[in-house]
């Protein structure tokens, strides 16, 4: 028991965890969305005195803030305290790729090294990328009202068609950037 | 006792999103290869229980544990324009930062900083978003 929750968790038991997630926060009267925090963070900084989609009563979410920093939280416990290996159980056709593409750790890291070391705090065209994926998500996902678990999760679990529109999306995009811009962008940092 | 809850839950969802390696940049790009079931295996299972999980609630009108008020949950608006632009805006983004907004979470607090970046990146996102919204095809 304590050897199989260490291990990096097999789909089956991830998926499962998360419909827990989905349910306590039912239970609790929210809803399950990641991405509306963002939109809270807008307007606790006073963007709603410029911009009418910010102009909401904040303090209503802020559970959802409260359920982000237990997030941060628990990514520490289970980095430090609980996984047992570094190793990661990746395909060796993705290992292979990432390899001919100058990213060496895939399989041995969580994160690749090249843009989540420290070192990417001085590598301007690292940073670029960063911003770039960060701003993309951050604007889709509000422009869409979701993310992977506003949309994908609870949506979908409420057999929603706009959520199934939303994640077609989300597989269109991701599938034309990860297979015809990801590799130039890379090949490029690893020059 | 309402924060505590709320934050023991986001601390589970943290350790969850780590220990499935959701949060994994590498997982992502393996899923948009099709290298893997893995990621399909977690939002399939995630979505096929949380089809029942939400068909219960309604159908046993179940209450909240907080305020005993039975559970509302709210349909998405119509329409199709801004979810398949915006999801597939969304979709680029995932794709390049390897992290959607609660993987980004975890994986700040699993100590890979430049993710800051990204939080910020994805705020201001955010925040543009606000800002143009009217000019935006909904």
């Amino acid at each position: 028991m304590i050897q199989f929750l260490t291990q990096p968790w097999p789909w089956y038991f991830g998926g499962f965890m998360i419909s827990i997630i989905l349910f306590l926060l039912l239970w609790t009267g929210k809803s399950f969305g990641m991405s509306s925090n963002l939109r809270t963070l807008c307007s606790m900084m006073g963007a709603g005195k410029k911009v009418s989609f910010f102009d909401f009563d904040w303090k209503a979410q802020r559970w959802n803030l409260i359920v982000a920093l237990g997030v941060v939280l628990g990514g520490f416990i289970a980095s430090n305290y609980i996984v047992s290996t570094k190793s990661m159980d990746l395909s060796q056709n993705t290992v292979d790729q990432l390899l001919a593409m100058g990213i060496q750790d895939a399989g041995k890291s969580f994160a690749p090294e090249i843009l989540f070391s420290n070192d990417a705090f001085t590598n301007p065209y690292v940073l670029l990328l960063l911003i770039l994926g960060g701003f993309l998500v951050g604007f889709g996902a509000r422009y869409s009202g979701g993310c992977t678990s506003g949309h994908a999760i609870s949506g979908l679990s409420n057999i929603q068609l706009p959520s199934l529109i939303a994640v077609f999306g989300f597989f269109a995009g991701g599938l034309l950037i990860n297979h015809f811009i990801l590799p130039l962008l890379l090949k490029t940092l690893a020059i | 006792m309402k924060t505590v809850l709320f934050f023991t839950i986001g601390i589970l969802f943290g350790i969850i999103l780590y220990m499935s390696e959701v949060a994994s940049w590498f997982r992502i790009y393996e899923m948009f290869q099709f290298d893997s079931f893995h990621m399909y295996g977690v939002i399939g299972t995630a979505v096929f229980l949380g089809v029942i999980i939400v068909f219960i609630v309604k159908k046993f009108k179940i209450k909240s544990i907080l305020d005993s008020a039975p559970i509302a949950i709210p349909n998405k608006e119509k329409g199709w324009k801004r979810y398949l632009f915006g999801g597939i805006i969304f979709g680029s983004g995932w794709a390049i930062s390897g992290a959607c907004p609660g993987p980004m979470f975890s994986l700040l607090g699993a100590g890979f900083l430049p993710i800051l970046i990204v939080i910020v990146s994805a705020t201001l996102g955010t925040f543009f978003y606000g800002f143009i919204q009217h000019k935006l095809p909904h």
